[in-house]
Parts: structure tokens; C-alpha cells; sequence
């Protein structure tokens, strides 16, 4: 059997997982004509290359389906509840920064910090008569960090593109988004929270615990490893990692 | 024994105890499986889209497989009672688990709840104790507490009305409650960023300070940030709460004892809060209510906290039976939630208190399974 490794199919995050591949021996390349989503792979014995959205990834290496795969880790925070038990995170790769941060119009100069905007939902709220809206397509990563810091009176309202603009069309008060530079938010009237950094991604190479992880498959994993520099990683299949 | 084994004795359980509630007088109802989902979103908000099943109807919109009858009985009530009343149900309820988790997603809920208006520590007396014989012989410990007599020490705190609505709304978040409190009682400081935000609005006008920081996107209005600035820079100035009055708070808050200790504590600490007394008085006429029924309160545990770490809802007394296994869930709880009945009875309210119990716990507990 050989090791299954998930890469994003397209766009700076599959060109920078190339770039981080070769830097270590290994060559990754897409095969054949463009619409192909078949990889090759040079430098590492009994590796496949699967291409895949990088929206995929999480949800294919939380069923075991890949051995490995690289993509963001809010993709992989948001979408695996049992992160822990589904995944190892091997290596930070050092791309694909994001924020996913809360933000709210630059004029409401009295919410800075998440206490403001607790303070400031309760109000909108008796006024308003429905609850504090925040836009975002990271559900359950957002509700998790509101509800452990105790913020009431908000909901989440769903988003899953352009959602900076959601607060000038008044389908939400406030957003929850990933941004890199805040150039976005800026252009958007937007500023994020003081103390409303939810989660910091990057691209990260994580290994599938769920996977069929057999003695082909734990060789070509340690070849690899050596490759890439991740010696002393215990092999993802055999527990404790 | 199976699932379908288990399943079977559940609901034999779950018959069992409605007939102990038809006994008490309840008039056995159904509720749909599938509720607008509209109503628990507005009440709850996030925490029930943690905790419940939603979908979605192509004309109805979002809906959510039942979490919980209290709902939908207190809207039929509404709707349609007559007082007093006293119902009973028994079917599925449904709730999601967001972290991996042994607790069922699927689960018998066998309820009863009473609406009466006359004699409130006698309607909590009365499903406490019915509650208590029907779970009699499992071994099983009760705990009880009144969130009425925290909320009314709060209303009673010399202090500003903003602080007292924010402490106020934070009973259900424990955490935050004490983290206000300990702000406004001067035991902690204020954040310094909270000081430097103030520092920066004091001396400003607001709507130069707004016009400055960017064109106003969204609902919320200037008129709602200039409001809150000047809340912010009253705040700041309001002086802490009194030393022996917080103490007093604080005290309130770790109470726990067997409740006829605790009601001499109470007593006891009423002259230096007098607005608890009205609540203290109901707590006293519950217990003589429970003894009457044959509770004794001596050694019925209260803990002045409990119930505050639920779904925001109850707002008097409330209750729990728990089996010694502490991973399993509680086998019953209940309580008081008049404030509940004012928001779904759009301007009409009638005090209520209810229970449930999950019958499979009460089976599994019986069959020395759990």
C-alpha cells in the first residue's frame, strides 16, 4: 500500500506546499495537463499525491482517507470536532498566515475588547429587538470562543463569501473573518478586536490517525519524515503522538 | 442487554413515572419533534445551536428537533389553559454533542410542569417532593438552590443601575458575574486598555471621536455609541460597592449547606441586605412547605449557586437528583422560570415551575446498570 498525501489543488497554498517539498528533497508536481488533479512525486518511495480543494482536506483526513495533507488549520479546527483524535499536526509550514479575527466598524469607538462588545450586544439588543448579528463562516470555531469568554446576546449569522461587506448591507453588526494584512477590513470600515484573535492559521502538515496505517505505509511514512527533517515524530498510527 | 432491550425499558420507565404524574392530577400532552426553530433561537441564542438539531424547511425556515418540551408546553398553556394547570409528557429530545462524547444524542424525557399563581413555595414543594418519591429508593442526591434570592441581593446592591443590569444578565456566566463583580466591588482593577478606552472618551466629543474613526457602517447607530460612552465614563467614576455589602455578596454566592442552616445564615445576613428579605421569607415558606410534605430540611442540601451553569431560564428555586456516577448527566432536574412565561406569553405570564427526568438513567439505575 502506499501513503496517501493530500495537497491543496490550486493557487499560492499548492505553489508554496511545492516550494516547502522541494526545499526538502521532496518533488511534488501536478501530472499531465492542467484540469488533472493527479500528482507525482519525486524523492520519497511509496507516496501518492492527491490533489484535492484544500477545503477538502480536513474532512478527508478526519475519515482517514488520506495519510497525510497539508491545508490551513482553521480549516482543520473548524471542521474536525474531535481534532485530536483525528489528526496529528507534524509540521507548521510556515505560509498561508491568516487571522481569523472578530471585527466591528471602525466607529464604534466605545468596543475595543470583547467586554465592550458584550456590554455593547445587550444594548443593541433592547434596542434593536433581535440579537447582536456576527457574520462568519467559521460557526463553530467562533461560538466556542465567545461562549468560553462568556459573551451573550449575539448571534451567528452565516457567511460564506464577501462577509466584510455584510455589516454596509446591514445583514450584520459585526463579522468574524480571516484576514491577512486587515487591508480588507479596512476598505470595509472595519477593526478588529482588541483581544478578538480567535484563531492564527498557517498552513500545516498534519498526519490522519483514522487511517489504515500499515507496514508499508509506517515505512514510507518514516522515509518521508527523514526527508522532510520530522525525525522523532512517532508514527501517526501507533497512538500517543 | 441490547439497545432495543434498553430502549424498551426506558420507555417502560418513562410510563411508569407518567403515571405517577397523572396521579399527582397532570394532564398528559404531546408536542411536536419538529419546532420552529425561532423562538429557542431568540431565548438562547448560541447555546442552542450548540445543543440542538437544526434544519431547515424550504418554506418554514430553520426548525430544531425538540431539545426540550418546556417550550412548546408553555406555549400551549398560553395559548389555551386553564389555571391552574398541571401537565405531563413523555417522548424524545434531542442534543447535540459538540466534543466527542458517550452522552446520547437521542434520549426519553418524562416531564411535568405546574402553572398556578396562588402559593408559589407550595407549587415548588409540590413537584420537589413528587419528584423525590417517584426517584425514591435509587440512591440518589438531591441538591436544591434559588437563583431568586442572587437576583434579588443584586437588585438590592447600592450601586448603579447599569452595573446591577450587567450583574444581572450574567448570573448564567458564573465566570463573568465574578469577574464584574469583583470590578465594581474595587477588588480588582479595571483593565488597563478599559482605563485608557475611558481616558480617551472623557474629555472628547463623542460624534467628533465618531466621525474621526470612520464612516458608521451597519444598525447600530451613533446614537447607541454615544449612549455607551457616556455609561463607560459614568462607570468610571461610580464609586465601588461598599466593602461589607460585596462581602455579603461574595458570602451569598459560596453558600452551601443543608437548607435549614443555610436559612439561619440567610436570616442572619438579611439586616445587612435587606432586599433579600422578600426572597428569604419564600425561601422559608418552601421549606416549611417541603417539611410539610414529609422533605425534611435539616438535611436537604442547597447551594445558593446551583442551576446558574444552565440554559439562562430558571429564575426561583431550583433542583437536581444525581446519581453518585459524576460523568453521567443529572437523572432529574427542575425548577421555577416565571420570567420565562412572560417572554413567550408576549405581555401575559403566569408563574411557573416544572421537572424532567430521563427515564433510561432511572432504568439503567434500577437494573444496576449505571
Amino acid at each position: 500500500m502506499t501513503l496517501r498525501l493530500g495537497v491543496p489543488s490550486k493557487g499560492r497554498l499548492m505553489e508554496e506546499t511545492f516550494v516547502w517539498f522541494a526545499a526538502r528533497g521532496v518533488l511534488l508536481a501536478r501530472r499531465g495537463a492542467g484540469r488533472d488533479y493527479a500528482g507525482a512525486v519525486e524523492g520519497a518511495g511509496g507516496v501518492d499525491l492527491v490533489l484535492l480543494a484544500a477545503a477538502e482536506i480536513p474532512r478527508e483526513l478526519g475519515r482517514g482517507r488520506i495519510h497525510l495533507g497539508v491545508t490551513g488549520s482553521d480549516l482543520v479546527e473548524e471542521a474536525l470536532p474531535d481534532r485530536r483524535a483525528a489528526v496529528a499536526a507534524l509540521a507548521p509550514l510556515g505560509f498561508g498566515h491568516a487571522d481569523l479575527v472578530i471585527a466591528v466598524p471602525a466607529a464604534w469607538v466605545d468596543v475595543e475588547t470583547l467586554d465592550d462588545l458584550d456590554a455593547a450586544a445587550a444594548a443593541f439588543r433592547a434596542a434593536h429587538g433581535h440579537r447582536l448579528r456576527i457574520a462568519t463562516k467559521y460557526h463553530r470555531l467562533v461560538r466556542e470562543f465567545l461562549r468560553s469568554r462568556d459573551i451573550a446576546d449575539y448571534q451567528l449569522v452565516d457567511s460564506q463569501g464577501a462577509t466584510e461587506g455584510t455589516v454596509r448591507n446591514a445583514t450584520a453588526e459585526a463579522i468574524a473573518d480571516i484576514t491577512t494584512t486587515g487591508a480588507t477590513l479596512r476598505a470595509n470600515h472595519l477593526r478588529p478586536l482588541e483581544d478578538g484573535l480567535v484563531h492564527a492559521s498557517q498552513a500545516t502538515l498534519y498526519a490522519a490517525r483514522r487511517a489504515e496505517w500499515g507496514p508499508g505505509e509506517t515505512a514510507a511514512f518514516a522515509a518521508l519524515a527523514t526527508g522532510l527533517g520530522l525525525e522523532g515524530r512517532p508514527p501517526p498510527g501507533f497512538g500517543g503522538a | 442487554m441490547t439497545p432495543a432491550a434498553a430502549t424498551a425499558a426506558a420507555r417502560a420507565e418513562g410510563e411508569r413515572l407518567l403515571a405517577g404524574f397523572a396521579a399527582a392530577g397532570a394532564l398528559r400532552v404531546e408536542a411536536p419533534v419538529l419546532l420552529p426553530a425561532a423562538t429557542l433561537l431568540d431565548l438562547w441564542g448560541e447555546d442552542i445551536r450548540a445543543r440542538a438539531f437544526l434544519t431547515r424547511d424550504p418554506v418554514q425556515g430553520e426548525m430544531v428537533l425538540r431539545p426540550d418540551f418546556t417550550v412548546p408546553v408553555v406555549e400551549a398553556h398560553m395559548a389555551a389553559g386553564a389555571e391552574p394547570a398541571r401537565y405531563c409528557y413523555l417522548g424524545e429530545v434531542f442534543r447535540a454533542q459538540e466534543r466527542p462524547s458517550a452522552r446520547p444524542r437521542e434520549f426519553l424525557q418524562a416531564g411535568f410542569e405546574l402553572f398556578a399563581r396562588d402559593d408559589p413555595a407550595e407549587a415548588d414543594a409540590e413537584v420537589f417532593a413528587l419528584f423525590a418519591g417517584l426517584l425514591d429508593g435509587l440512591g440518589l442526591q438531591p441538591v436544591t438552590g434559588d437563583i431568586g434570592i442572587l437576583m434579588a441581593a443584586v437588585r438590592g446592591l447600592t450601586t448603579t443601575a447599569a452595573r446591577k443590569a450587567a450583574l444581572l444578565r450574567h448570573v448564567w456566566r458564573p465566570r463573568r458575574f465574578r469577574r464584574l463583580l469583583d470590578r465594581f466591588a474595587g477588588r480588582a482593577p479595571a483593565p488597563p486598555e478599559r482605563a485608557a478606552l475611558v481616558a480617551r472618551l472623557a474629555g472628547a466629543d463623542p460624534r467628533a471621536l465618531i466621525a474621526a474613526a470612520g464612516p458608521l457602517v451597519g444598525l447600530r447607530g451613533e446614537d447607541e455609541i454615544r449612549d455607551r460612552i457616556a455609561l463607560l465614563v459614568a462607570d468610571a467614576g461610580a464609586p465601588p460597592i461598599a466593602a461589607p455589602e460585596a462581602a455579603c455578596l461574595y458570602d451569598l454566592l459560596g453558600l452551601a449547606a443543608p437548607a435549614t442552616a443555610a436559612l439561619a445564615h440567610l436570616r442572619g445576613i438579611t439586616p445587612l441586605m435587606p432586599a433579600i428579605a422578600p426572597a428569604v421569607d419564600r425561601f422559608a415558606a418552601r421549606l416549611a412547605a417541603l417539611a410539610r410534605r414529609g422533605i425534611d430540611p435539616a438535611t436537604l442540601p442547597f447551594e445558593a449557586s446551583h442551576g446558574r451553569s444552565t440554559l439562562e431560564y430558571y429564575d426561583g428555586f431550583v433542583f437536581g437528583f444525581h446519581a453518585a456516577d459524576p460523568a453521567l448527566a443529572a437523572v432529574a432536574s427542575g425548577g421555577r422560570y416565571d420570567a420565562l412565561t412572560a417572554v413567550l406569553g408576549g405581555g401575559r405570564s403566569i408563574p411557573a415551575v416544572g421537572a424532567v427526568i430521563r427515564p433510561a438513567l432511572v432504568a439503567a439505575l434500577r437494573e444496576g446498570r449505571a
